[in-house]
């Protein structure tokens, strides 16, 4: 349990995909700028992260593990993923459209989106079971979610100061997402592990 | 023909201009013989994934292209981790979960779409060439910067025991460290997109045109 709890904070706080590990910044830096799809790609990203993590647990020790063809994961670890968000689409188009209505326009950018491919390999690097793996790909996507949040608000912020030209935009939104990334180093992982002792 | 080559190197270049493939540039930008490194692999994958895709263009239906053209740049992605694990573990480890990701590089599927799957097949690796060119040199002046002054180092060359570094002397001593973390890599790269924005302003500043039509 304690496990779990590890994993969980870790993720969110002291390897943050966004801030740390540098995956999922084309969308962190695309829709970012504004609150309300900051929040809808967010959310999208933690459905479609937890889900591809178990599915992908499943096939790499149900079918490639057994069969020897591990050095395939690329490759099906990403159809996977392409082929589930097409799935997620239709059926959050079938059976909630109002869920499609604030997701929708936001699932068909998450195939290319690092974070997603990167927690399946990360999953299967790190020997996760498949509960610790759900619990991974949660948490990374509430980190995602979480980064994208605090971001849209400096933004917005950002907007109504005076910024020199050259810096306006994308590299202003660099910087500060530097100056983030600078205070989030101050959770390390030797701080939770002390937080919650693993026992 | 020419043009599809330069186009990715400077007016099309995919980090700097058109912020494309943004999370490896920072992710593996701490050596600058993991950009080398990165930049090479990403060259192959996007010229073999440019040449098939513009070859296969006729037979894959417009409908299912997408994840076609993921399974082709997948495989060579493939290719690229098992020869760099077998030829050379310093890099293979040094890049890490960043050879598989190529996978998701938005540079790779862009050119699929916006080029190799409406081209001829010269003009589709010469596109990929260059664009691949372009992504590479980008990396590597990030990384050039990073590793300077984060760590006073240059690594040009590492393979077993042959390892050819430049130490910086004063430098390497008291490193600007921080530029060696991951807000390092962020702040770089914030200002080194700065740089270029402020070249792009200063040539197409509004005095220039007025002065040209008035020598004329």
């Amino acid at each position: 349990m304690m496990n779990l709890v590890v994993i969980f904070f870790s993720f969110v706080l002291v390897n943050n995909f966004i801030l740390s590990k540098f995956m999922g910044l084309c969308p962190f830096i695309g829709v970012s700028r504004n609150r309300e799809s900051a929040i809808g790609m967010g959310f999208a990203v933690i459905f479609v992260m937890s889900i591809t993590s178990v599915l992908t647990w499943v096939i790499y020790h149900g079918i490639l593990a057994p069969l020897g063809i591990e050095f395939l994961k690329t490759i099906v670890f990403i159809l996977v993923i392409a082929s589930l968000v097409q799935l997620v689409e239709l059926v959050i188009r079938k059976f909630s459209p109002a869920l499609y209505k604030a997701l929708g326009i936001y699932l068909p950018l998450i195939t290319t989106n690092c974070a997603v491919l990167g927690i399946a390999i990360i999953a299967v690097d790190e020997n996760y079971g498949p509960l610790e793996s759900l619990v991974a790909g949660m948490s990374g996507g509430i980190g995602f979610l979480m980064v994208l949040i605090i971001m849209s608000f400096l933004r917005q912020k950002l907007s109504l100061e005076k910024v020199p030209a050259p810096f306006k935009g994308v590299p202003i939104a660099f910087v500060t997402a530097g100056a983030m990334a600078l205070a989030f180093m101050a959770f390390s992982s030797s701080m939770i592990t002390n937080l919650f002792p693993v026992e | 023909m020419i043009k599809e080559l330069t186009k990715g190197i400077f007016r099309e270049n995919p980090v700097l201009m058109l912020l494309l493939g943004l999370c490896p540039t920072l992710g593996v930008s701490g050596k600058f013989f993991n950009a080398i490194g990165m930049g090479l692999g990403v060259i192959f994958v996007l010229v073999c994934s440019n040449a098939v895709i513009s070859l296969m263009k006729k037979i894959i239906p417009n409908q299912v292209r997408i994840p076609g053209y993921i399974v082709i740049i997948a495989t060579f992605v493939t290719i690229v981790e098992l020869m760099l694990r077998a030829f050379s573990p310093v890099l293979y480890s040094g890049l890490g979960i960043f050879i598989p990701l190529i996978v998701v590089n938005c540079i790779v599927l862009g050119r699929a779409e916006a080029f190799a799957g409406k081209n001829k097949l010269l003009p589709s690796i010469l596109d990929g060439l260059g664009m691949g060119i372009g992504f590479t040199l980008s990396l590597m002046l990030i990384a050039f910067i990073r590793e300077i002054l984060g760590a006073g180092t240059l690594t040009l060359w590492e393979s077993g025991s042959t390892v050819y570094r430049f130490v910086i002397p004063g430098l390497s001593e008291a490193p600007v460290s921080v530029l060696a973390t991951p807000a390092g890599a962020l702040f770089v790269v914030g200002f080194v997109i700065a740089g270029i924005n402020a070249i792009k302003q200063y040539r197409n500043r509004p005095g220039k045109a007025a002065r040209k039509g008035a020598s004329v």
